[in-house]
């Protein structure tokens, strides 16, 4: 049984756990909306982009001459996958989910003969993925002194993948996220980026092309790339503070059982101390 | 019949404009254009320059960089990778894009046009391209 200073100390230490961790918990929530608001300012542009492409790479599919972003290298031995996750942890299982289908997915391509290449977007996916996969990382790009995610950030790393890809290393590139579906529930979403391929939105106008319609393609399909890395650093952004928010959430209601149960204890403890003073006084009263 | 077109102007991190406008004058990669209603369907990239709105309440200038414009009969939608409104390109706003714009990649004679056309938005709004 632990002395009641053993206990007082406890308490008072779990309640500051407590304090800080619905803290986060109100921190985490108000960086969701903004979260939010800026992957939901992303997607009319995303969506009319993907739209466009998707007229574009029909028409452009067929033909000997379609880009290689669109058509691939023709091989598919070497693989880059590249694995977004957060800077910071405290966010519940949001990195390792994310870690997990990375990994699961380069233990398939090894079994099948590819080799596998890996891109860390965020410290805590490094972290995770350097014991199995260290040999693999090519890369690593910091966000850690990112303030608000722009558009550039994407803009950078869409480049880092363009320039691997045209110095032909690898053949198939693949982005590892977390789609945001609500506050508790974040998919990790595997997502081929190239080649590229775009969800046809079915009978498409006919259009005229200015410049023509390759230069176009070439021109936008790099873009396209960033478009896609953007629209998923937004939706990570929010999955994360969305995975935060219920972790710090759960945290915060722990400490408060936590509590009840240490005061309780402590109670009873200094309950039988007092009855303990108290028999000792009477006995030794009706000795004399 | 109607005489305006929806216009949209978005970027990738915010919906600038959606207004139903009369023309819209855009900085096409060939050369300038004029969208009005009933314009043959059009896909046409941009070069870095001014966007002018005409609409019902006056017109809006913006400055474009980089991007698209999908016209149609009644809709016109420009995707620009980044784009402001001419208010908000203040002179040290320019001189960072020109600092993106010299560090781009691409060959040198891409870099090199694209320094010509925001020198050329630069003279046109009155800042000086001295970066």
């Amino acid at each position: 049984m632990p002395s009641l200073k053993a206990l007082k100390t406890r308490i008072t230490s779990v309640k500051s756990t407590r304090k800080i961790t619905k803290a986060m918990q109100m921190v985490a929530a108000a960086k969701l909306r903004r979260a939010q608001d800026a992957a939901e300012q992303a997607r009319p542009y995303t969506e009319r982009f993907n739209a466009v492409m998707a007229g574009l790479a029909q028409a452009a599919s067929g033909s000997a001459s379609a880009p290689r972003l669109l058509s691939g290298t023709g091989s598919d031995k070497v693989h880059l996958l590249v694995v977004m996750t957060a800077e910071r942890g405290l966010c519940g299982g949001f990195n390792s989910s994310i870690a997990k289908i990375a990994r699961q997915h380069a233990d398939n391509l090894t079994k099948t003969g590819k080799t596998v290449k890996i891109l860390t977007v965020g410290k805590k996916g490094r972290e995770a993925l350097k014991r199995d996969w260290g040999k693999a990382f090519v890369g690593h790009v910091d966000l850690s002194a990112v303030k608000r995610l722009g558009y550039s950030s994407a803009q950078d790393i869409g480049r880092d993948v363009l320039a691997r890809f045209d110095a032909g290393e690898f053949d198939v590139a693949t982005i590892f996220y977390s789609r945001f579906q609500s506050v508790i529930s974040q998919i990790p979403t595997a997502q081929q980026i190239i080649p590229a391929s775009f969800e046809s939105s079915g009978a498409t106008a006919l259009y005229d092309y200015e410049p023509s319609e390759e230069a176009i393609l070439s021109d936008l399909l790099p873009r396209g790339v960033a478009t896609q890395i953007f629209a998923a650093l937004l939706e990570n952004a929010a999955s994360e503070q969305g995975a935060r928010m219920s972790a710090m959430d759960n945290a915060t209601r722990n400490a408060g059982e936590m509590i009840d149960r240490l005061t309780i204890e402590f109670n009873r403890s200094r309950q039988a101390k007092i009855t303990n003073e108290l028999i000792e006084i009477i006995s030794g009263a009706e000795a004399l | 019949m109607a005489d305006t077109v929806q216009f949209d102007l978005v970027s990738p991190e915010r919906r600038l404009a959606s207004v139903q406008a009369r023309e819209v004058q855009l900085p096409g990669a060939d050369g300038d254009m004029t969208a009005m209603a009933d314009h043959a369907p059009t896909i046409t990239t941009l070069r870095p320059g001014i966007l002018r709105v005409v609409h019902a309440s006056g017109t809006d200038d913006y400055v474009v960089f980089g991007g698209f414009a999908e016209i149609g009969p009644t809709a016109v939608s420009v995707l620009a990778e980044q784009a402001l409104p001419r208010s908000e390109v203040t002179q040290s706003v320019f001189d960072g894009m020109i600092a993106v714009a010299k560090a781009g990649s691409g060959s040198v004679d891409e870099v090199a046009k694209t320094l010509a056309d925001m020198i050329a938005v630069g003279d046109q709004i009155g800042l000086s391209a001295r970066a």
